[in-house]
């Protein structure tokens, strides 16, 4: 019965694998340190739209997949999405009926948790911190969430996944 | 039609959430507790290196997706390249070539003139180390960190700690290795220092990075020391990771503050640190250990009131062959 209901995870990890290369495609100078957080904005997705397929082992997952793509201290960004997907899947039920733009301030939210916490864990680390500019791919998330959110629907309603 | 899907879905998750497995809160305390067990043992105990080199197996597949337009777009400039501009390019590489042959020859008698002096003084010192051409992978990593990665790994016997330069001087070291990839550190991230010393006066000091990809620091030059804006820094192969001689930047102001007991003085690194696509791994030549008594003797030289002096007449010994050079060429040293 479960195994009828569960379809088209391989559609979910191509999304994931997307992320990633994203998270890694070079890019000019400046805009490297715009980049948005793809991996957080798949995960909070998927959490929100399939939290009983997707939650708080696939955040951990790709977490660490970030930490050696980037080359970050194994466990920090693992650490940072694990929070993230677990919070998005705290709340689901209700940011899933939220209108676009309040949804897009709860993405802006989860997406400033998983930078703050990953901030916290390379200063703990004795990394020096930066500027204000830190913050901007979390904003730069949020003003992509709806061009994301819609994009991934539809693949999740192309691909019938559930 | 969304309606149902969300209904089907709401519904699934209280299901399947409480009735599955642990719940997500254990699941996240697992998770939590795995992620700090595995930062304390990579951060504090660097013990994660084989782990990270077989994981490294599984991201090298999307690093090379990644690479792959910048590899197709090399590919096919070089073969949709005209007749003429190859022509064009040959030409000046034989000049570029014929020139450094020139300059060649003048090291090579340089070096055996080094060599034998430093025989006669019973010195260890070795010229001449193996390197290998590595290529950039395009990937990006953390904006804030200065690393790069390379396509070698352990197959090619690359090592942590290992030297990495580039046609202009040294880039950084090595600090993962992978099967086939490897991470190295730039000389300008914001953990990593050098020990370089003044190529005019032999003054030794250490770089650090500062996290900006042009500039360097050097903050334990006191306020008398012979420095000033121009001198060419090279590593001293003092910390045993560098091998000695290779131009590292240039310094590009000194300000004096009486006020402090150490000056401000900056340096520019001379390599491309972030345009190189072709880097060099170098293996230091194998340098001897120092005899027990030679140790001593060094040591005591080093504690000397005048360590600048002794530099200087290491570094002194150089200027002097050009005179002997005509008599000096050997057959086999040329080659």
């Amino acid at each position: 019965m479960t195994l009828a209901r569960h379809h088209g995870g391989s559609a979910i990890l191509f999304t994931f694998l997307v992320a990633l290369l994203l998270t890694i495609m070079p890019l000019p100078e400046w805009m490297r340190l715009l980049r948005p957080d793809w991996v957080g904005l798949v995960l909070i997705y998927w959490c929100m739209a399939l939290p009983e397929r997707v939650g708080v082992v696939s955040g951990w997952l790709s977490g660490l997949l970030v930490d050696l793509l980037t080359g970050a201290v194994l466990g920090q960004h693992a650490l940072a999405l694990t929070v993230v997907a677990w919070l998005t899947i705290r709340f689901h039920q209700r940011v899933r009926l939220f209108p676009m733009l309040q949804q897009a301030a709860t993405v802006l939210v989860l997406l400033v948790l998983h930078q703050l916490l990953a901030l916290w864990i390379s200063r703990f680390i004795g990394r020096p911190g930066a500027g204000w500019y830190f913050w901007a791919p979390s904003f730069i998330g949020m003003l992509i969430w709806p061009l994301v959110y819609n994009s991934l629907r539809s693949i999740r309603h192309g691909f019938r996944v559930n | 039609m969304a309606g149902k899907q969300r209904d089907r879905t709401t519904r699934c998750p209280i299901k399947l959430i409480f009735t599955q497995g642990p719940s997500i809160t254990t699941r996240l305390t697992l998770c939590i507790a795995l992620s700090v067990v595995l930062m304390v043992m990579d951060h504090k105990y660097q013990s994660l290196e084989s782990l990270r080199a077989v994981l490294s197996v599984a991201v090298y597949p999307l690093q090379l997706t990644t690479d792959l337009p910048g590899t197709i777009s090399d590919w096919f400039s070089e073969s949709l390249a005209s007749r003429r501009q190859l022509q064009e390019e040959n030409d000046s590489m034989h000049t570029q070539q014929l020139m450094q042959k020139v300059q060649l020859q003048r090291l090579a008698a340089l070096e055996a003139e080094n060599m034998r002096l430093r025989e006669l003084l019973d010195s260890s010192f070795k010229v001449g180390e193996k390197v290998l051409i590595a290529e950039l992978l395009s990937v990006n990593l953390d904006p804030y960190k200065h690393q790069i990665v390379i396509n070698k790994g352990k197959a090619n016997e690359v090592y942590p700690g290992q030297p990495l330069l580039d046609a202009k001087g040294v880039m950084g070291q090595i600090v993962h290795v992978g099967p086939y990839t490897s991470t190295a550190m730039l000389i300008t991230d914001s953990s990593h220092a050098i020990p370089v010393q003044v190529n005019r006066n032999g003054l030794r000091s250490i770089a650090l990075g500062t996290g900006t990809i042009n500039r360097l620091e050097l903050p334990y030059i006191p306020n008398n020391a012979d420095i000033r804006p121009g001198d060419l820094l090279v590593t001293s192969g003092l910390g045993g990771h560098f091998p000695p001689g290779y131009p590292v930047a240039e310094v590009a102001a000194v300000q004096h503050d009486p006020g402090h007991t150490f000056s401000l003085v900056a340096a520019t690194p001379l390599a491309d640190l972030n345009r190189s696509r072709e880097v060099l791994l170098v293996w230091p030549g194998k340098i001897k250990l120092l005899e027990p008594a030679d140790a001593a003797a060094d040591a005591d030289a080093d504690a000397d009131a005048e360590p600048q002096a002794d530099a200087a007449a290491e570094t002194g010994a150089l200027p002097a062959p050009p005179a002997a050079l005509p008599a000096v060429p050997e057959p086999g040293d040329t080659e």
